[in-house]
């Protein structure tokens, strides 16, 4: 049975990835994300599901927790906000590298440096284009809700583990903070070893039955081999990019502009479509859910139609440079944001499409 | 490699005095000769043969001159990233609480880049086995200074020798780590005399069997010779470690906890 | 309707926990509901505030910049907030330590002496309820049923024998509330 109950984005996210079957979240605190890994101690994960929950020296330590965890086929998540995210980039590239599922969450905060604790969608870059050193994705999801905080933690795990690759929910200290409504899903029991052994042929759970030993790395010192490696690794994100792009258009069917923004910024976009049609201004939405694959092909087919795009992001401008190359410079692309942990008004927002796409 | 052909009187069974266990891979090891991991990998692997926990245990290899134990040692092995064995060493055996597991590490690995990993795993009594290889140097990246590397010895990021002063002393993390509660068995060995690797295997065989107790951890660290990284013959350099490392870093059981 | 309130006052005086029982009413009324809270170091003692939505449509944009309703319980928030009120909405406030009051004049202004009544009956825990009561007689847009089983929802079990007077400092704080500008 579904279940209705008012929840932080953060708790949402914990909840929902103890219904999902998780066997371990490995974590460190830090603003604005605490609650994730608080939630899930107050919930007495081990005895409600057999969960682990552990608090780490470090988001270092953590991070090859779950890299530990993972190796042996095990559904493992940590979740920090940006500074603590940049610690993680090792070991997020060895878990691409080595092709590991699992789920973390950015809860992202201002930067650069220590920043600021206020909402803020400056790790676009970070999280889209590999984060850490070497040639690899993740497959990112933009929660703009409480329930797609809940709804993508059980999705996540599902994309980790059909492409064999990390997911990135990059969500921000505001959907991270904000209580709405949420329905949740109902609790789906934790794989079996004899599960996990069939699934995940690969897992280093002891090579039981005379079977081959297996072996998790992302070390090969032959470079043939590891271009091979590389290539193999490409056609994979080609092949998720094909397969699992979403995204949310609202109000674009007779749109002369388009917003296009994703998690906290979406949402005040949405409010700024309100005041602007108010205004009759004929503004829409597209609202990208994956932020890798990156909805291409929607915004170019989009951009054969209207007269402008304003993307709005917490950033000085990330997003919009993907934005550009889809439409191909075929239609005016502007920015607008605001940085630091600051928020735009939604009327900020409908100045700025007047001032810098129909005026300008 | 040449080819060459063994007296086939050699090798009839009844001939037979040393066997490979199957738990090492026939792969040719690329530990230079006279290196001490060749034989620390293999009492391990006998311990586990012995034991009969082949199939229930998964070893954890670190970034150094082992990096690559898992092409040698035939059980499920993981490969960590620098100095964060005793992190991922924690989540398997936290998510499968049956198995055996431990990591294999060197001196930069453990003592200090994975300080923080080494001691937090060891504080919280992580039911694992860690076996520490201490060389005082810096193999794999061609001889520089280690948290071990003694005062005075030349190392090729110390050229003119180790100087307190300004980069400390050599650390005694077996010592530290014998302080905290969560670890039950704590011992230094070596590897360079057969009575040593005798020794050195019971250890590992105790370590090993700890994890059955479910009372802490256990560390076992090795001290070994590096003669390529020490630019000495195997011979000069296990006299040398004698000389030099054991007075510093004597032999023996430093914490049993019962 | 969509009804858009801020709640802001110094930590401590509950003004987390009333946004939240508000929008748990409003859940269990079938509303849609946001709570936004200022978060980070300046709850610890310093000022609070949270955005609350209660709309019967999906909710667009969880922070905000105006606001129908401005509840107010201390002098920066009454400073921050007066401006921030839609022309005709309505601001609430406690006079307890306030130096200014609101001078709006395109707004509706009300005042209920909540401390001063809770302090009066040593009940200041329930501060905040006789608050809501009064935001709520004047913008009924949660019932007393709906509202008790918000209450249920988000107290802790433990404290369930504590709604009863919750319930009455909620009444208690209809009848308090007085007019004091109607634009």
């Amino acid at each position: 049975m579904k279940e209705l109950r008012l929840m932080k984005g953060n708790e949402a996210f914990a909840e929902a990835a103890i219904r999902a079957g998780a066997d371990g979240y490995f974590g460190y605190p830090i603003t604005p994300q605490s609650e994730v890994m608080e939630y899930l101690m107050a919930q007495k994960t081990e005895e409600r599901t057999g969960m682990v929950t552990l608090q780490a020296e470090s988001e270092i330590a953590a991070i090859n927790m779950v890299y530990g965890g993972a190796c042996c086929g095990k559904r493992v998540l940590t979740s920090s906000s940006s500074p603590g995210i940049s610690l993680k980039q090792e070991g997020i590239s060895y878990i691409a590298g080595a092709e590991l599922p699992c789920v973390i969450l950015n809860c992202v905060r201002g930067g650069p440096g220590l920043g600021t604790i206020q909402p803020s969608q400056s790790d676009y870059f970070q999280s889209t284009k590999g984060g850490g050193h070497g040639d690899y994705r993740l497959i990112v999801l933009a929660p703009a809700s409480v329930q797609e905080m809940a709804d993508f933690a059980s999705l996540g795990f599902d994309l980790a583990f059909k492409y064999r690759n990390p997911v990135l929910i990059l969500a921000d200290g505001a959907i991270g903070q904000v209580m709405e409504k949420v329905e949740l899903q109902p609790q789906q029991p934790r794989l079996t070893m004899d599960e996990i052994k069939k699934n995940t042929p690969w897992a280093t759970v002891g090579r039981a039955n005379g079977r081959e030993r297996n072996f998790v790395t992302s070390l090969d010192l032959d470079s043939l081999r590891m271009e091979k490696h590389n290539h193999d690794l490409q056609a994979k994100y080609r092949q998720i990019e094909e397969n699992e792009m979403r995204y949310e258009a609202l109000q674009c069917d007779d749109a002369d502009y388009i917003f296009v923004a994703y998690g906290t910024s979406s949402r005040l976009c949405q409010k700024a479509i309100q005041l602007a049609r108010e205004e009759g201004i004929k503004v829409g939405l597209l609202r990208p859910i994956t932020l890798f694959p990156f909805p291409k092909k929607p915004l170019e087919d989009l951009s054969k139609r209207v007269k402008g795009m304003l993307v709005v992001e917490l950033s000085m401008g990330q997003m919009i440079e993907d934005v550009r190359l889809s439409v191909h410079d075929k239609i005016k692309v502007e920015h607008f944001g605001r940085a630091g942990g600051m928020i735009p008004s939604p009327h900020d927002i409908v100045d700025a499409l007047k001032k810098q796409i129909i005026g300008g | 490699m040449a080819e060459f052909k063994t007296n086939p009187e050699i090798v009839k069974p009844e001939n037979l005095v040393y066997k490979r266990t199957e738990m090492l891979t026939p792969a040719t090891m690329h530990y230079c000769p006279g290196c001490g991991h060749g034989t620390t990998h293999r009492i391990i692997m006998e311990v586990i043969e012995e034991m009969g926990v082949a199939a229930d245990t998964v070893g954890i290899a670190p970034v150094g001159c082992s990096v690559l134990a898992y092409d040698y040692m035939n059980i499920d092995m993981q490969e960590a990233a620098h100095g964060r064995a005793p992190a991922l060493a924690t989540a398997v055996k936290r998510l499968m609480p049956e198995k055996f597991v431990f990591t294999y590490q060197g001196d930069g690995d453990l003592a200090a880049i994975g300080t923080a990993e080494t001691i937090h795993a060891c504080n919280r009594g992580e039911n694992i086995t860690i076996i520490f290889v201490n060389n005082g140097i810096y193999g794999m990246t061609g001889g520089q200074m280690a948290p071990t590397t003694l005062e005075n010895m030349k190392a090729s990021t110390c050229p003119y020798g180790r100087d307190i002063a300004t980069m400390g002393s050599p650390l005694k993390i077996t010592e530290l780590i014998a302080q905290l509660p969560g670890t039950m068995y704590v011992t230094r060995q070596a590897v360079h005399t057969p009575a040593a690797v005798r020794s050195t295997k019971k250890a590992i065989r105790k370590a090993f069997e700890n994890q059955k107790l479910k009372k802490g951890l256990s560390f076992v660290e090795v001290v070994s010779n590096c003669n390529s990284g020490w630019k000495m013959t195997p011979r000069q350099a296990n006299e040398w470690m004698v000389q030099n490392m054991f007075p510093y870093f004597p032999l023996g059981d430093i914490k049993v906890n019962e | 309707m969509t009804e858009e309130i801020i709640i802001a006052g110094f930590g401590g005086q509950g003004v987390l926990s009333m946004g939240k029982i508000l929008a748990y009413g409003g859940v269990m009324q079938d509303k849609e509901v946001s709570w936004m809270p200022s978060y980070g170091p300046e709850m610890r003692g310093g000022t609070a505030n949270v955005t609350v939505i209660i709309s019967d449509e999906r909710i667009n944009s969880p922070i905000l910049t105006q606001f129908d309703t401005a509840i107010i319980l201390n002098q920066q928030s009454l400073d921050k907030f007066e401006k921030a009120v839609k022309v005709g909405g309505t601001l609430i406030y406690d006079p307890n330590g306030l130096t200014r009051l609101p001078e709006r004049k395109d707004i509706n202004i009300y005042a209920i002496d909540a401390t001063e009544k809770a302090s009066e009956l040593g009940l200041a825990k329930i501060f905040n309820m006789i608050v809501l009561g009064g935001f709520l007689k004047i913008k009924p847009i949660v019932s007393d049923e709906f509202l008790r089983k918000g209450l249920e929802k988000s107290l802790p079990a433990r404290h369930h024998n504590l709604i009863p007077e919750n319930e009455k400092a909620i009444q208690l704080g209809k009848t308090l509330i007085k007019e004091i500008h109607k634009n």
